[in-house]
């Protein structure tokens, strides 16, 4: 296990800061204190942050504010962003609508 | 399910080049692109490009990307637009978003070519309409003719952030200020310094504390920054802007292959997530390849030889050429690209303070600091020098691989040799025809003619010009300095446009001799 999932590792309490309410994920309206506090209850991993917040999930997909959310979560965790794992990939890689989706062209 | 020998994800530099290369060597091959033009990042180009002739050196990018298509089309490469690859699977599946349908295509090799997205940087007030990136500014102004805004500032003095802010003066905004945490400037001192002359204050150090507006941009504060990026108290500067622009570094858009299952790294030196690759783009999955910004943050230049290596690499896989053929190929490439990957801003030199030219000569402080070499600067290059009569000046003081001025110039004055990153040199035999060749393919637009006699009391600078309205003979205005400040009076005595300087207008005006070696931009007195 590396350090960056030993959940026993004490990161300390969250600390209110003045920029919390800033918006991070602009398309699900995540703000900076939200992530923060987010690390604090657990959530760890880009995947998780993910699920918990629905950062990356509108309909950006992550392309503005995934570099910005890894970052602010590394902070949390002091260490460095390129540590963490992204969140996985999984298709459709743009928004796509299910109408869509779900209309296999026949070639 | 439609099978193609080769498909290839993204229409760009890198893509189109290795779809040449494969469809030339029998290959079947597919680009899909999401965007309704093709070319990518090249066709929002309009400078003129840096290199040797190898590389397309001083021709503007979107140029490039047309001769791109062009010869894509002649190899029989089948490009679809409004194509938006949605998803990559086993066995190299893809599904392409086309109109309101979902296709299925397999390739039985695929090339990413996806590039990069911009990076946004956080102060209160970023989510303001009015901050955009500089990259959207671009396609605004290059591929929609639309004008981002009117009063702009920048943040970033990489590359894009410096030939972004002159496209912005030539798209008639005014651009504030250019603003770049690092304490020095980190693109081309040429781009800085044709930006630095219009009269651009540059702030490095400083970073935005706020975006200001209720519902939109209507200003922003920067203040300055200490080593350790934190605001200096007191240091804070106000800017009535409507458009903020933020150049701030690139992202490779390199989820497909993740998803995909390609073995890939976190490296901040390439930019961030990226494939594990050989240097021919070839991946942990066996005929996926990439090419591009998607393994790596370079620019277009060397993306085309990447994308003409992958390309060749996927016709060896698949059998259509012998190894010994990719071997040579690839070797010829290599060089090629060892040749771009020359000079002070070589990759391997990246966050590397360089103090001198490889000429030994030291290197400007105020061109890393401000933007512009200083007066007492500028005459220790070798470009600058002193003569009789009409005679190029040549104020290129990085060591970068780019070398048009010294094909350009019919009697060869200039001397580069064959070392590419050399700084050029005047030779002092040779005889300045005034034919402003040299003037027109400095991509960095860094060359003068300069005239110490043309009048009594008065010399001529002739200079590259590429703004509209152009000014016209008898016009009388100010000579701005290398800083953008004010020098002297000045009148245009000469205004000279011609094929063969490909929209580079060459511009004389005439000043007081004493002014000569400090006078280097006009503008109109309004």
């Amino acid at each position: 296990m590396n350090s960056v999932n030993d959940r026993s590792r004490d990161i300390g309490e969250f600390v209110p800061a003045p920029d919390d309410d800033m918006l991070i994920c602009r398309c699900e309206e995540i703000t900076k204190g939200e992530i923060r506090r987010a690390v604090h209850d657990g959530m760890w991993t880009m995947t998780e942050i993910r699920r918990y917040l629905r950062t990356g999930m509108g309909l950006c997909q992550g392309q503005t504010c995934a570099r910005l959310v890894k970052g602010i979560v590394a902070k949390e965790l002091g260490i460095s962003p390129a540590e963490l794992e992204p969140a996985t990939s999984r298709a459709p890689m743009r928004p796509t609508e299910m109408r869509i989706l779900a209309k296999e062209a026949q070639d | 399910m439609k099978r193609y020998d080769l498909i290839i994800v993204g229409a760009g530099p890198s893509g189109l080049s290795a779809a040449i290369e494969a469809a030339k060597r029998g290959l079947e091959v597919v680009v899909f692109d999401e965007n309704e033009k093709p070319g990518g990042q090249l066709f929002k180009q309009i400078h003129k490009f840096f290199g040797s002739k190898e590389h397309k050196a001083k021709i503007r990018g979107f140029k490039i990307s047309e001769d791109l298509l062009k010869e894509a089309d002649a190899a029989g490469v089948k490009v679809v637009l409004n194509a938006t690859v949605c998803g990559m699977y086993q066995d190299k599946e893809i599904t392409v978003r086309i109109n309101d349908e979902m296709h299925h295509y397999k390739g039985d090799t695929i090339i990413i070519a996806t590039g990069a997205s911009e990076n946004m940087v956080t102060f209160p007030g970023w989510t303001l309409p009015g901050v955009i990136g500089a990259g959207a500014a671009q396609t605004m102004m290059n591929l929609h003719g639309v004008k981002p805004g009117s009063k702009i500032l920048m943040l970033g003095s990489g590359n894009v952030g410096l030939v972004v802010s002159f496209q912005l003066i030539q798209c008639g905004c005014e651009v504030v200020a250019l603003v770049d945490a690092a304490p020095r400037v980190g693109g081309y001192g040429v781009h800085a310094a044709k930006v630095a002359r219009t009269g651009v204050p540059f702030y490095l150090s400083h970073t935005i504390v706020k975006a200001e507006g209720e519902d939109h941009v209507t200003g922003v504060t920067i203040a300055e920054v200490d080593s350790s990026f934190k605001f200096i108290p007191g240091t804070e500067k106000h800017f009535d802007v409507d458009t903020i622009c933020l150049a701030v570094g690139l992202s490779p858009m390199s989820q497909l292959l993740k998803m995909a299952g390609c073995k890939m790294e976190d490296n901040p030196k390439r930019g961030g997530q990226v494939p594990i690759c050989d240097e021919y783009g070839r991946t942990s999955i066996p005929g996926v390849f990439v090419a591009g910004d998607v393994s790596g943050i370079e620019e277009a230049s060397s993306a085309m030889i990447e994308g003409r290596m992958a390309g060749i690499a996927a016709a060896e896989y698949l059998g259509y050429i012998e190894k010994e053929e990719l071997d040579s190929k690839l070797e010829e490439l290599d060089a090629a690209l060892d040749g771009l990957r020359q000079g002070m801003f070589a990759p391997k030199n990246r966050g590397q303070m360089i103090e001198k030219t490889d000429e030994g000569i030291d290197i400007s402080t105020n061109l890393l600091k401000k933007g512009y070499v200083a007066d007492d600067e500028i005459e220790r290059f070798p470009g600058v020098t002193r003569a009789k009569g009409i005679h190029p000046v040549i104020e290129c003081t990085q060591n970068i691989p780019c070398n048009p001025c010294q094909d350009s110039c019919p009697k060869k004055c200039i001397k580069i040799g064959a070392n590419i990153t050399a700084l050029p040199a005047i030779d002092p035999e040779a005889t300045c025809v005034g034919c402003g060749m040299c003037v027109a393919s400095c991509s960095g637009q860094a060359i003068f003619l300069v005239d110490e006699t043309y009048e009594e009391g008065y010399a001529s600078i002739t200079m590259p010009y590429e703004f509209l309205p152009l000014p016209e003979v008898g016009d009388k205005g100010i000579a701005l300095g290398r800083s953008g400040q004010k020098v002297c009076e000045a009148e245009v005595v000469n205004v000279r446009t011609s094929p063969a300087f490909d929209k580079t207008h060459l511009l004389t005006m005439k000043v007081p001799v004493e002014f000569v070696m400090k006078a280097r931009f006009f503008k109109k007195e309004v």
